[in-house]
């Protein structure tokens, strides 16, 4: 499946809508304006390029008790070699304040794209991960966590 | 908190060539995202940790770079594939412009 936030089918965007719907009655304090900004991010990065799904493992719990620290492991399918290899990582949070987590560079010299961290969630939301390929393919995943004491200050 | 942040690192001492290994670090920092306010109202300014860098032998391996989002006493694990004896050089940058450093030796045999 391709996934192009720009180009979605009409099938897709009613289904986004529905989940937001639903998302927007789970938590009624879900700020969507972050939501645009990371999109934004990402558009200042890659443009309008296209993202397959597959070969990223983004590793959250699905319900957080503690919004301060949830820890993150994201994994990339990939040999590692000089060749083919992860080039770097994106992690983005669609109802934080700001829409940045953190970025990694990778090197053949890693063995393995795999990292882990640990970030702050103000409320439940989606976490948005991209991983931009040696060879220029970009990969998207997400993934919801729900957070039950928001890490910002409240 | 005013003490000095410290670095802890966990590398294995030694590792066979080819051998993937898990390097798991933590810096005590507080990580103030510029997002809370403080008692009389005003903003706390930002003061994070805005980069981390892992060095073998001089040649960068692996980098992250942290957002506010990022936890107080930050953890960051990656993995290195070990080929050759030698050192890790780990470098977190300061929003002060400060850099704390820490080095631990692996030997590949």
């Amino acid at each position: 499946m391709v996934l192009n936030p720009a180009h979605a089918s009409r099938r897709e965007a009613l289904g986004l809508a529905a989940i937001a719907g639903l998302a927007a009655i789970l938590a009624p304090r879900m700020s969507f304006a972050t939501e645009k900004m990371v999109t934004d991010e990402i558009k200042k990065l890659y443009g309008d390029k296209t993202f397959e799904s597959g070969k990223i493992k983004l590793d959250v719990p699905e319900i957080a008790e503690n919004g301060l620290v949830v820890p993150v492991n994201v994994e990339v399918e990939s040999p590692m070699t000089e060749a083919d290899h992860v080039k770097s990582v994106h992690v983005f949070a669609e109802g934080n304040p700001l829409p940045g987590v953190v970025s990694y560079k990778f090197t053949p010299a890693c063995g393995k794209a795999s990292a882990s961290t640990r970030m702050r969630l103000a409320e439940t939301q989606n976490i948005v991960c991209i991983a931009e390929m040696s060879n220029g393919k970009l990969h998207m995943a997400k993934a919801n966590v729900k957070v039950t004491i928001g890490g910002c200050g409240g | 908190m005013a003490t000095k942040p410290t670095p802890r690192v966990r590398v294995p001492a030694q590792a066979k060539p080819g051998e993937l290994i898990e390097i798991k670090t933590l810096i005590s920092h507080e990580m103030e995202s510029g997002q809370r306010k403080d008692a009389a109202g005003k903003t706390v300014p930002r003061k994070i940790i805005n980069k981390f860098i892992a060095a073998f032998n001089g040649k960068i391996v692996f980098e992250a770079e942290w957002n506010p989002a990022i936890s107080a006493n930050p953890y960051q694990s990656f993995f290195y594939k070990a080929s050759e004896t030698g050192e890790f050089t780990f470098t977190w940058k300061d929003d002060d412009g400060s850099d704390y450093v820490a080095t631990n030796k692996l030997t590949v045999a």
